[in-house]
């Protein structure tokens, strides 16, 4: 995207190349490429079906496609997974917490999984708690957490170890109104303090005017731009409506 | 390294917890070799006489034939236990986490098989002394000289049911495992009666049952109980093993296996 805040080269964030991917003879997606620069927010809008959850499961190597190229911080995701994927954190629209363990045994469950130090562990989830007011919810079993906790734990979880690129695939889903402000309000926070964010959604009120957006439908990116750019005088829901013809 | 074997402590530790959390699956876990053992085995000693072979050196009671078999019957039920929760994870959301850990994906799936091993052989232990309580003793050494056994056992069966998983699609498919895995392969195997005595009523139900990896877990436990190994058996499961962990890994593997559809 030309009018990041910084270069990709320089800064480099997400980086998707000619990637396409076909379920049988069905394309999914159709030689989609964009990129996306460290402290960048960038919505990814697409109607159902648009092919954004394959996108999200191609970015996070739960599938891998025979064409086309993803570099995450720089790291070649077909070269060095591990390294790519060390990059990048993920909140997954479905919620994938351990409901029978507490917020402190999930959050170092992940830290296993993603090879941090033992012994930076505890501060590591006590900062990551504490940036989203959650560390004293930290012995709480997530069963008795809210739906609105336990995404905001998901989201402290994704950063605990300090990833340079943040998926969020539908994040706000099932959320009230208050809770679905406060991440989006939070994860903004984030881009603004250097990270890269690709946040898929098909609801049009949790991108900002400055954000850059990328609208996926069918298969291909339809545009891409800043925002306000792309929307001209009209609302962001009614500029959508008219790119995608289906209803938001 | 220490990574390595962090994740694999993360990931025993919490198929640990999981199952503590579930007591009912403690308890059905042990009742179902009990009934086995203090019923069916009570009724059917009079119907079954068995003749010496190895490894037994002396007439033995119906029971303490069948133990080997319900020790491999608790390993197969675990292993497909282990197989419905990979697939309620997947429809969860917990395996994607797993899955999109920055560890190759083969360690991240061998550490879940083993974790679900060694809850397997906890069970087994279980049973044994609650057999051992109701006077079904076994030679003292043979309870250790078993655990590689258990363990092998385990892993082959459990990587049948990482197998399975991958081939699974919804949870509501899992009824039909029952049908055409479990019983099949236990009723087909030397657990509930000796190979000679299939012989003599099918030949081809005995070697049915020869070629089903699920009895030789069950003779490779009931030799190592006895303090020997049974080489064939332990072939068998060692080739199994390999297989069906090829095949798992296979399955799992993002860019040519079965995850590669539309969920």
């Amino acid at each position: 995207m030309s009018n990041t805040r910084q270069s990709a080269e320089a800064n480099p964030g997400l980086a998707v190349l000619e990637l396409s991917f076909h379920y049988g003879t069905k394309a999914a997606l159709d030689t989609v490429s964009f990129e996306i620069s460290a402290g960048t927010f960038c919505g990814l809008l697409g109607p159902n079906g648009a092919g954004k959850s394959t996108l999200v499961s191609l970015l996070t190597r739960l599938l891998v496609a025979p064409d086309g190229e993803i570099s995450v911080a720089g790291c070649n995701l077909r070269q060095a997974p591990r390294k790519a994927l060390g990059k990048l954190g993920v909140v997954f629209q479905q919620p994938t917490l351990d409901l029978g363990l507490t917020v402190y045994q999930n959050m170092t469950y992940f830290a296993a999984l993603h090879g941090l130090p033992r012994s930076e562990v505890p501060a590591r989830i006590d900062a990551a708690l504490d940036r989203l007011n959650m560390r004293e919810r930290a012995g709480e079993r997530v069963r008795d957490l809210n739906g609105g906790h336990r995404r905001r734990m998901e989201l402290a979880r994704a950063l605990l170890h300090d990833p340079s690129v943040l998926l969020l695939d539908e994040p706000t889903v099932g959320l009230d109104a208050a809770a679905r402000q406060a991440i989006t309000d939070h994860v903004h926070d984030l881009a603004t303090q250097g990270l890269c964010v690709l946040w898929a959604t098909h609801l049009t009120d949790e991108v900002r005017d400055d954000d850059q957006l990328l609208v996926l439908h069918r298969g291909q990116i339809l545009a891409r731009g800043q925002t306000s750019d792309l929307r001209g005088d009209q609302t962001l829901s009614d500029w959508f409506l008219s790119q995608t013809e289906v209803p938001a | 390294m220490s990574g390595f074997w962090g994740v694999a402590r993360a990931i025993i530790g919490r198929e640990f917890l999981r199952f503590i959390h579930q007591r009912e699956r403690f308890l059905a876990a042990l009742v179902r070799p009990m009934v086995w053992l203090l019923i069916f085995a009570a009724g059917f000693r009079a119907a079954l006489g068995l003749s010496i072979i190895p490894p037994y050196q002396t007439y033995i009671t119906y029971e303490t034939y069948i133990v080997p078999g319900l020790c491999a019957m608790v390993l197969l039920f675990n292993g497909m236990q282990s197989s419905l929760s990979l697939v309620y994870d997947r429809e969860m959301g917990s395996m994607r986490l797993l899955l999109t850990s920055s560890f190759p994906r083969w360690w991240l799936l061998f550490c879940r098989l083993l974790g679900s091993t060694a809850i397997s052989i906890l069970q087994v232990y279980t049973f044994l002394a609650l057999a051992a309580l109701f006077g079904i003793v076994l030679p003292l050494p043979g309870y250790i000289a078993v655990l590689p056994g258990l363990l092998l056992g385990g892993l082959m069966l459990g990587a049948l049911g990482l197998v399975l998983s991958s081939f699974i699609k919804q949870l509501e498919n899992f009824a039909g495992v029952m049908n055409f895995v479990i019983f099949p392969m236990f009723f087909l195997s030397s657990a509930l009666y000796p190979l000679w005595k299939m012989a003599e009523s099918s030949p081809l139900l005995r070697d049915i049952c020869a070629f089903n990896p699920f009895t030789h877990v069950v003779e490779l436990i009931r030799f190592l109980l006895y303090l020997q190994i049974n080489w064939g058996a332990l072939i068998w499961v060692l080739g199994s093993t390999v297989v069906l962990c090829t095949i798992a890994v296979w399955g799992y593997d993002p860019a040519r296996g079965l995850m590669k559809r539309k969920s």
